[in-house]
């Protein structure tokens, strides 16, 4: 069975302070570490899984500049067998539909029998990309999947539903799953895994190579002035040192009847 | 006059709160008229009480509807999309939605603004106000369709980004039912639908709750709100993280995909405060968060903030909750 992955490269933001690029456009990600996108991270763990029972080939695919190398780099690592770098100064402008149109040209090259990308990610997080790939590719799809377990030429699926609820479905490969974070306990990369790929040769293709040019790329949403939220309506912050913190935070409980009698 | 079309979103108890706070997301763009779109087994109830909200009412009823699925609602709903050409379509970023969506958008060929605070007609275009990096950042996005050429655009809005209000307008629209566009089949099976499973504990009906998020770092710190919980009285709760690294069960999940609870009190131990997280939090409980992030979006909902460092404050707190207690 040959398991394509979509993973992408982006800063990790969560206990960072941040700060608006100057243009306005981007934030400034000079201080931030980077890495793979979470939910990727265990689509690539679901992949080289699927490959380990089943056998056949895991393909991780990026649409990025040079730097997204080390993302492709570590989903070799975990055990996928090639990499596949996206770039072209035209994908540069490329909105998660943009991306979605990329991913769809380049695999319409080449066999696959399921997809699976991060059923969002970290730093845009429209959670599109998967089930707008399936919807361009002509097959279907399922969200947010907590298991996936594949058997001849059909998969079984346990996916986030509505109100708290979890479906059980199975479809017919191929097909697009995205994937929910804790569908599985994605390996640990050492530092010698990832120099045991370091010479492997990641292939680069642009808009030619995938037969795209910039009238089918498009743009299809601009991308305005960022800002960050205010602060002001929120929560009154406590102050001082630790102990009279907790002591203010204590009295306040008290007031708001959270104090048992 | 500017066509919105609504795609509803059913619950357990008939129609999704989320799918009228798109009708009022709608509404708020000024001279629009606004349709729906329902798809179930039975859409009467449904179509009746859409009908009083809106202009009009597309009723797509058939055994195939009986469980949502995002994959065979995309191929229905296209072409009437195609039919309709509504400049706006209208979506609630749930899991029903996210997994509806992006393919309805790419077999439609119009533009998707994913997870929208707000909405805003600007000029010949549909604007957006979005959340990027887990809600530490805000942007203006813009969509590329023309409304003056008549080309539509689909919009994603976040579950609870806008209230509806109490009593429906009484539009007295009208309901047309649709037919099951032709070579539309299901492509998935359903197996079953899962409830989550009951834990040892209901969160839910916990009026103190103690949450921890990834900031509480490793299992063992548990340990650390588990006993503050004690001296509390309260219950143990937690984001989905937590879950994932299997830390404690699903059960103490709380948000749009674990449990929705109403406490009096919550007391959120290293949670940034994603939406998703949020979102299951009912009641307007007092809010209490501590995080050493002084950005995490958490500190924007919650009634009082500690920026520091949990590990260092929550002892202090316990110790200073037992004194009281004598």
């Amino acid at each position: 069975m040959d398991v394509l992955v979509c993973v992408k490269r982006v800063p990790d933001v969560a206990e960072a302070e941040i700060e608006i690029a100057r243009d306005g456009k981007a934030i400034d990600e000079s201080d931030l570490s980077h890495g793979t996108n979470e939910w990727d991270d265990y689509a690539v763990e679901a992949a080289v899984s699927l490959k380990e029972q089943h056998g056949g080939s895991v393909t991780a695919l990026t649409v990025g500049d040079e730097d997204a190398e080390e993302v492709l780099r570590r989903a070799l690592a975990m055990g996928a067998d090639e990499g596949v770098r996206l770039d072209d100064p035209l994908f540069a402008a490329a909105d998660a539909q943009g991306v979605a149109t990329i991913l769809r040209h380049a695999i319409a090259q080449r066999p696959y029998d399921l997809i699976l990308t991060g059923a969002v990610s970290s730093d845009a997080g429209g959670g599109l990309v998967g089930a707008s790939l399936a919807a361009g590719l002509g097959i279907p799809h399922v969200s947010l999947a907590t298991s996936l377990e594949v058997e001849g030429t059909s998969a079984t699926v346990r996916h986030e539903a509505e109100g708290g609820l979890e479906r059980i479905v199975t479809l017919d490969l191929p097909a697009v799953v995205t994937v929910q974070t804790g569908i599985n306990e994605p390996r640990y990369v050492s530092i010698r895994g990832i120099r045991k790929v370091a010479g492997k040769e990641i292939p680069l293709l642009g808009a030619p190579e995938v037969g795209l040019d910039a009238a089918a790329l498009g743009t299809r949403v601009v991308l305005g002035e960022l800002f960050l939220p205010e602060q002001g309506e929120g929560a009154e912050i406590l102050e001082g040192g630790d102990d009279e913190v907790a002591e203010a935070l204590v009295q306040r409980l008290h007031e708001r009847g959270g104090l048992p009698a | 006059m500017t066509r919105v079309l609504v795609i509803a979103e059913r619950s357990a108890a008939g129609l999704d709160d989320s799918t009228f706070e798109l009708i009022t997301a709608a509404r708020s763009l000024g001279d629009v008229t606004v349709s729906a779109a329902v798809l179930g087994a039975d859409t009467g109830a449904l179509a009746a009480e859409l009908a009083r909200w809106c202009d009009g009412v597309f009723a797509y009823e058939d055994a195939l509807f009986e469980t949502p699925d995002g994959d065979l609602a995309a191929a229905v709903l296209a072409p009437l999309l195609e039919r309709e050409q509504p400049a706006l379509t209208l979506v609630a970023h749930t899991n029903t939605g996210m997994d509806l969506a992006p393919a309805l958008a790419e077999r439609a060929g119009v533009p998707l603004l994913p997870d929208c605070l707000s909405i805003a007609i600007e000029g010949d275009h549909l604007g957006a106000v979005r959340t990027l990096y887990g809600g530490k950042v805000h942007a203006r996005v813009t969509s590329s369709a023309s409304l003056a050429a008549g080309e539509g655009s689909l919009a994603t809005l976040r579950p609870g980004a806008c209230r509806a209000p109490e009593a429906a307008p009484e539009t007295g629209g009208s309901v047309s039912s649709e037919g099951v566009p032709e070579g539309c089949a299901p492509r998935r099976r359903l197996v079953e639908t899962v409830a989550p499973e009951p834990g040892a504990v209901d969160i839910s009906a916990a009026e103190i709750l103690i949450a921890v998020g990834r900031g509480i770092e490793e299992e063992e710190n548990l340990d650390l709100a588990r006993s503050l919980a004690d001296a509390l009285g309260g219950e143990l709760a937690c984001t989905r993280p937590v879950v994932d690294k299997q830390w404690l069960p699903k059960s103490h999940q709380v948000g749009t995909s674990g449990t929705t609870v109403k406490p009096k009190v919550y007391l959120a131990l290293g949670i940034s405060g994603s939406f998703q997280h949020m979102g299951g939090i009912k009641g307007d409980p007092f809010i209490v968060a501590i995080n050493k992030d002084p950005a995490a979006p958490i500190f924007a909902q919650a009634d009082v903030g500690i920026v520091g460092d949990l590990f260092d404050i929550v002892p202090l707190v316990e110790e200073k909750v037992l004194e009281r207690k004598g």
